[in-house]
């Protein structure tokens, strides 16, 4: 047997899933909370938060499965990536509390509905933006000396972190919005088409800015995007990209229910795959790889038997609890 | 103040407030999962009642326990980094596996056991609500694990990088010597918690209106596990005890306020003012020789004292010894409730008799409380550590400066307080409303499509007011 299967790897990719599962689930519903404040008072936010509350919880369920994975999988790069980015990761974590507790809190307390709505709508913003400019601080490369986080606890912050992180969140919005558009009808539905419209207008500006803008951190990102000949297949990217960018707002304007919701998916496919092409094999950018960051192979293997048998497991209830709930929220804000 | 105390102030403060809601969330999954099995059993309308009016306040209490637990799982690299760093390899798999095979199981089935009453049939309803129930018990195991290994580390070695690395079977890991006795304790306290807190709620109720058939019947349960498990909490307790002695046994000396070696028997400190400083007990209250009756079930049999160990190894014994005795003391009170309720099933007064009704309320939040206190005493208990005997917490943290902790612990506090404070309030609100025939169910629960029809008893559902 010739094979050799390189569990760091597998691991990667398993890790790379479930950040990806967790933004393209979560993200639609921190999404809805981005966007609340423009939901009618009453009928309209009704809907929009029944339309997520039986799924939510599983969705960030995804973000402890990244987080424990990677302090599995990868425990240099968990220590140093949650270090260089501290306050970012406290203000995601206190943002989604906020969050997490007004879904209940709301049925709970007519009087002060409003209050945990607006907690809502902020708590969503600020997880949605932490989340958004840590992956800029991540891109822009953090400072690592002897193993351990070497820089300021607020090397973050910079221009391209900021963009990066007002991308994540017009992008959230955009995948909220279309939610909407395929679980409710109505007025309801047709507000979340016209923002759409422009979300998704809002989403490709940004995915540019930041494809643009990427490149001229460091010249390894250059060198990965333009040298002949790979780029024949990163170009597939951008192409891609504005291919799917058309079909979103073709779908939108034909008054398609489900393809916007799709569309919106494939855009951060796109971008997650662009993300995966600059950074390969590193997990801290140009300064710790894969290999330098994994667990050894006996914790790796020890995990992967759980992970190749339980998460087919998990897909399948998820997806029966989808499934349950399938169908549009009617105006009464029912299933 | 330095980094590393705020950050042991941050964890602890963080990870107190989470145990509150598991603590109340795993027993009250099993309870609910006891309600609707005797519901579909016996088709009582009593029980299909009772399991909507506690299915709200779960639904409240698990939502609090997800958010204040998803921050636990970042604490570790956030704060904690070098930890994480050279630990990950042990700890991190297992709660890997917690993830995957506990808290996707709890929320995959979560939305379905809240809101899906009228979606899927009875069976399936109920096999959501066994597979929450499940989740919470799964997750218990495997962070238990990861904390006993923590107490009691076993099956590692050291790579050249420093870490934590399994060596030979991860059985032994997981089966880690204090693990089976911590776990036992853990679970009980919380099925304890949740008892106390359904039994007040039912006494509250009783005191108001000692004919409403959904509070006798809730207390009535509360009283037997009362009764029944109570005794048997104690028993666990004192085998987890005598695990610490083998394994830790300066926590024990510290729970103990045991300085003096007693090479002729212990005896038992049952109050006083410890000393670290000072290396004594202050104005020892004591009986002689049943500290080694209790520890050594041999009222003569020697036992060291803190001065046997380096006292730069010595847990933080003030603390210990308090916390030890609040919890022995609120475990004593829940048998004598116990014993109580008994007696006043024996006599048929279990329903009017107020002053028993009177100190189940006043017993209600004992259970959050004893179980807060028994983890300070074994985390406490456990310092200078991190990991027993092998990684000190001075040498565990981030490198982060202190203002950036400082203003983290803060922030923490003041949403913490907000966030759960508004929680509990809306809790007890809950719970001061009796339970009700025909109680609703969750607010937004999908009415319209369904197979579900209200069994024979149960007055149909009207429609929630909001």
């Amino acid at each position: 047997m010739g094979m050799h299967i390189d569990l760091t790897v597998v691991w990667a990719f398993i890790i790379a899933f479930a950040v990806f599962a967790y933004v393209a689930m979560d993200g639609f519903d921190l999404g809805i909370g981005i966007l609340f404040p423009s939901f009618k008072v009453g009928a309209e936010r009704d809907q929009a938060m029944t339309a997520i509350a039986p799924v939510w919880d599983g969705n960030e369920t995804w973000l402890v499965m990244g987080g424990g994975g990677l302090l599995a999988a990868f425990p240099l790069a968990y220590a140093v990536v949650l270090t260089a980015t501290y306050p970012l990761m406290i203000a995601m974590l206190l943002g989604l509390v906020f969050r997490g507790v007004a879904f209940e809190f709301r049925w709970r307390d007519a009087r002060h509905r409003a209050l945990w709505d607006t907690a809502f709508c902020i708590g969503s913003i600020i997880a949605a933006l932490s989340q958004g400019i840590a992956l800029g601080a991540l891109l822009q490369g953090v400072k690592v000396a002897n193993g351990a986080y070497a820089g300021g606890w607020l090397d973050w912050l910079s221009p391209f972190s900021l963009l990066t992180g007002a991308a994540v969140v017009v992008g959230y919005a955009l995948l909220g919005a279309t939610w909407i558009v395929w679980k409710t009808e109505g007025f309801a539905q047709a507000h979340a088409r016209r923002l759409a419209l422009w979300l998704g207008a809002g989403t490709l500006l940004a995915l540019a800015a930041v494809s643009a803008a990427t490149p001229f951190l460091a010249f390894d990102y250059w060198r990965r995007w333009f040298a002949m000949p790979g780029v024949l297949l990163t170009a597939q990217v951008p192409l891609l990209t504005a291919i799917t960018g058309g079909v979103l707002f073709w779908s939108l304007r034909r008054g398609a229910d489900r393809a916007p919701f799709l569309m919106a998916l494939t855009l951060f496919l796109m971008a997650f795959i662009g993300l995966g092409i600059s950074l390969f094999p590193y997990i801290v950018p140009r300064a710790i790889t894969i290999w330098d960051a994994a667990a050894p192979p006996q914790s790796q293997a020890f995990m992967l038997v759980g992970a190749v048998i339980i998460i087919p497991l998990i897909l399948a209830y998820t997806g029966w609890a989808y499934w349950v709930f399938r169908g549009k929220v009617d105006e009464h804000g029912h299933h | 103040m330095d980094a590393v105390t705020l950050a042991r102030i941050q964890f602890g403060f963080t990870v107190s407030f989470h145990f509150i809601f598991p603590a109340f969330s795993i027993g009250l999954a099993s309870y609910l999962f006891v309600l609707e099995a005797l519901w579909l059993r016996t088709g009582k309308g009593v029980y299909a009642n009772l399991y909507r009016y506690w299915l709200k306040i779960f639904a409240v209490a698990f939502g609090m326990g997800v958010v204040s637990g998803l921050v636990m799982s970042y604490q570790f690299g956030t704060n904690w980094s070098v930890f994480s760093t050279r630990a990950g390899p042990i700890i991190g798999p297992l709660m890997a596996y917690e993830v995957l095979t506990a808290f996707f199981l709890e929320a995959g089935f979560l939305g379905v056991m809240l809101f899906g009453m009228r979606k899927v049939g009875k069976g399936l309803h109920f096999f959501a609500t066994s597979m929450v129930a499940l989740g919470t018990l799964i997750s218990a195991t495997w962070i238990i694990s990861v904390n006993s290994w923590m107490q009691t580390p076993v099956g590692y070695a050291l790579n050249a990088k420093g870490q934590f690395v399994p060596a030979g079977s991860w059985a032994r890991i997981i089966f880690n010597p204090s693990f089976p006795f911590r776990l036992v304790h853990t679970v009980i306290g919380a099925y304890l918690t949740t008892a106390l807190v359904v039994g007040g709620v039912g006494a509250w109720h009783l005191l108001k209106d000692r004919a409403n058939p959904g509070a006798r019947t809730m207390f009535s349960m509360a009283m037997w596990m009362a009764a029944l498990v109570a005794p048997i909490q104690i028993l666990a307790g004192d085998a987890h005890g005598l695990n610490t002695l083998e394994h830790q046994p300066a926590k024990v000396l510290a729970m103990e306020g045991d300085y003096q070696p007693s090479p002729h028997g212990a005896p038992l400190v049952l109050f006083g003012l410890p000393s670290n400083a000072e290396g004594r007990m202050r104005f020892a209250v004591e009986i002689p020789k049943l500290g080694s009756l209790i520890l050594k079930h041999d009222p003569n049999a020697p036992l060291p004292g803190l001065l046997d160990f380096p006292k730069d190894r010595w847990p933080p014994a003030p603390i210990v010894f308090w916390s030890f005795r609040i919890m022995v003391g609120l475990g004593l009170a829940m048998l004598g409730l116990g014993v109580w309720s008994l007696i006043a099933r024996m006599r048929g007064r279990l329903y009017d008799w107020r002053w028993l009704h009177r100190a189940a309320v006043a017993m209600g939040p004992a259970g959050f409380i004893a179980v807060l206190a028994g983890w300070v005493t074994t985390e406490v208990g456990r310092q200078p550590y991190t990991i027993y005997g092998l990684m000190l917490t001075a040498q565990s943290h981030s490198p982060l400066a202190a203002p950036a902790v400082a203003a983290s612990l803060i922030a923490f506090v003041l949403v913490y307080f907000l966030a759960f404070g508004a929680g509990g309030y809306y809790l007890l609100h809950m719970m001061a409303k009796p339970p009700e025939p025909g109680e609703t169910e969750p607010p937004r629960t999908p009415q319209r499509a369904g197979g579900l029809v209200p069994a024979h008893g149960v007055d149909p559902v009207p429609q929630p007011a909001e």
